[in-house]
């Protein structure tokens, strides 16, 4: 539950109240509204990490790259993931 | 040089980092740590003499049995609307759980997050909506942040029933505890995304256990276990981070300031492990109302587990999944008793999913 993915911002809207600041964040193609009031410091291009619809953390490109790496394995069918041989009994 | 052999290079590693050591256990904290653990095979990596035990750090397997009746309470209340992160409503409270109330119902509903049961609110503004705001301090911030929202906004019908949890004052818990002897911890990634390295000092210094940080991915993994091995087998009690770039040294002071500002920190029940002093967040008294407990005069009772389940000992380490009398028979992901066995990143559902077979003719995990 505590997985966060990563996703690049595509744009962001301004807001009144002071954590009212959302982006558009592209996450593999997909689009989705995320709340920036975690990360004050982020803007347009910048790659976040993305927790339960809000950006925890600004990143960079490579390690943004490295999680979605796991992800992929992670949601991929079993036989095609493992780094190591299964356990034997 | 491909991944196995890359691997098997560290697995030697490993090995050779606690050689002559009889035993060594280290606690992977972090429930997502579990499940890439058990998906990639590292344990049968790991020398004979290395224990890995999997820790509390699944946000649904400790949300106190209270909690869940305290949210079925809630959403038993006419016109009132629970909203919840999905793997809460199969956990099962004294009477049922969320799921068997919504198929009678109730109106509840599965969020991704807190901004969403917001949102909610505002669509439906002749209905109550509580969130039920469970999770670590990766969550946590999120939640301070959408009260903060629904203050700005001035949104009346939206309240959350408080249960985040602390993962520093759990481990130091279990240290106190000290039944299971823990030699050191692999600490969650994206928990300290927000705390920061420093968080861990304490387990170093007061404790005297080693702390590495470490990413998701199996190789991630693997490099954060080697390097927590060598530091307990060199005895040195230090905190490292080997998820830089992602985590940092002071982690996410903005975050945690918007946390400080809308809670406490409040001495709160696990589940099955008893109440542990400062060790969950309630709402600062400045963010009272939005407390759905006292919103809707619901009082938080006691917890009475289910007979028989060890989920308790099970995420201190103390027992593992099969030693549980209903692991696999009364007790399966499809019908789970306890709170281990119902979210996919539960220690018992992940032996469960990885070494049912294994565990059946009582082998080594
Ligand atoms: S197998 Fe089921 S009943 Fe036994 S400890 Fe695990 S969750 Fe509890």
């Amino acid at each position: 539950m505590c997985l966060a993915v990563p996703g690049k911002v595509i744009s962001v809207s301004a807001s009144e109240s002071e954590t009212g600041r959302t982006a558009v964040v592209d996450l593999q193609g997909n689009r989705v509204e995320t709340s920036l009031a975690l990360t004050p410091e982020a803007g347009e291009g910048d790659w976040v990490l993305m927790h339960a619809g809000f950006a925890i953390e600004v990143i960079d490109e490579d390690h943004a790259r490295e999680i979605w790496q796991y992800l992929n394995e992670a949601m991929a069918p079993e036989s095609s993931a493992p780094a190591a041989q299964q356990d034997q009994p | 040089m491909s991944r196995a052999t890359q691997a098997n290079l560290m697995a030697a590693q490993i090995a050779e980092a606690v050689k002559g050591r009889d035993r060594v256990q280290v606690m992977e904290v972090c429930g997502t740590h579990t499940v890439s653990i058990f998906r990639n095979g590292i344990r049968s990596l790991l020398p004979r003499n290395v224990r890995l035990i999997s820790g509390p750090g699944c946000p649904v397997c400790v949300t106190a049995q209270r909690h869940i009746d305290a949210a079925i309470e809630l959403a038993s209340r006419e016109g009132l609307v629970v909203a919840t992160y999905g793997d809460m409503i199969r956990v099962p409270g004294r009477l049922g759980s969320l799921e068997t109330l919504r198929a009678r119902g109730a109106d509840i509903r599965v969020v991704n997050s807190a901004r969403t049961a917001l949102q909610l609110a505002q669509r439906n503004a002749n209905r109550q909506v509580v969130f039920l705001a469970v999770g670590f301090e990766t969550t946590a911030p999120a939640t301070a942040a959408t009260i903060l929202e629904a203050e700005q906004l001035g949104i009346e019908n939206f309240s959350v029933l408080a249960s985040h949890k602390l993962v520093v004052p759990a481990m130091t818990a279990l240290l106190d505890d000290g039944d299971v002897p823990l030699d050191g911890f692999l600490c969650p990634g994206h928990v300290s995304v927000i705390i920061g390295v420093r968080a861990y000092d304490p387990i170093a210094t007061r404790y005297g256990k080693a702390c590495v940080i470490a990413g998701f991915e199996p190789q991630a993994i693997l490099v954060g276990l080697l390097r927590l091995l060598q530091l307990v087998g060199q005895g040195r009690a230090a905190v490292e981070n080997a998820y830089a770039g992602v985590v940092r040294e002071d982690g996410n002071p903005a975050a945690r300031r918007l946390m400080e500002r809308v809670f406490v920190t409040c001495d709160a029940p696990w589940r099955a492990l008893g109440v542990i002093p400062a060790s969950g967040l309630a709402l600062a008294p400045a963010y009272e109302r939005f407390d759905a407990a006292k919103r809707f005069d619901i009082e938080i009772g006691e917890d009475r587990d289910p007979p028989g389940c060890r989920c308790g000992e099970v995420i201190q380490g103390k027992v593992e999944p099969r030693e549980c009398g209903l692991f696999g028979s009364d007790c399966t992901p499809v019908h789970p008793v306890g709170p281990c066995m119902v979210s996919s990143e539960g220690t018992c559902a992940a032996w469960f999913k990885y070494h049912w077979p294994t565990a059946q003719r009582g082998g080594r995990a």
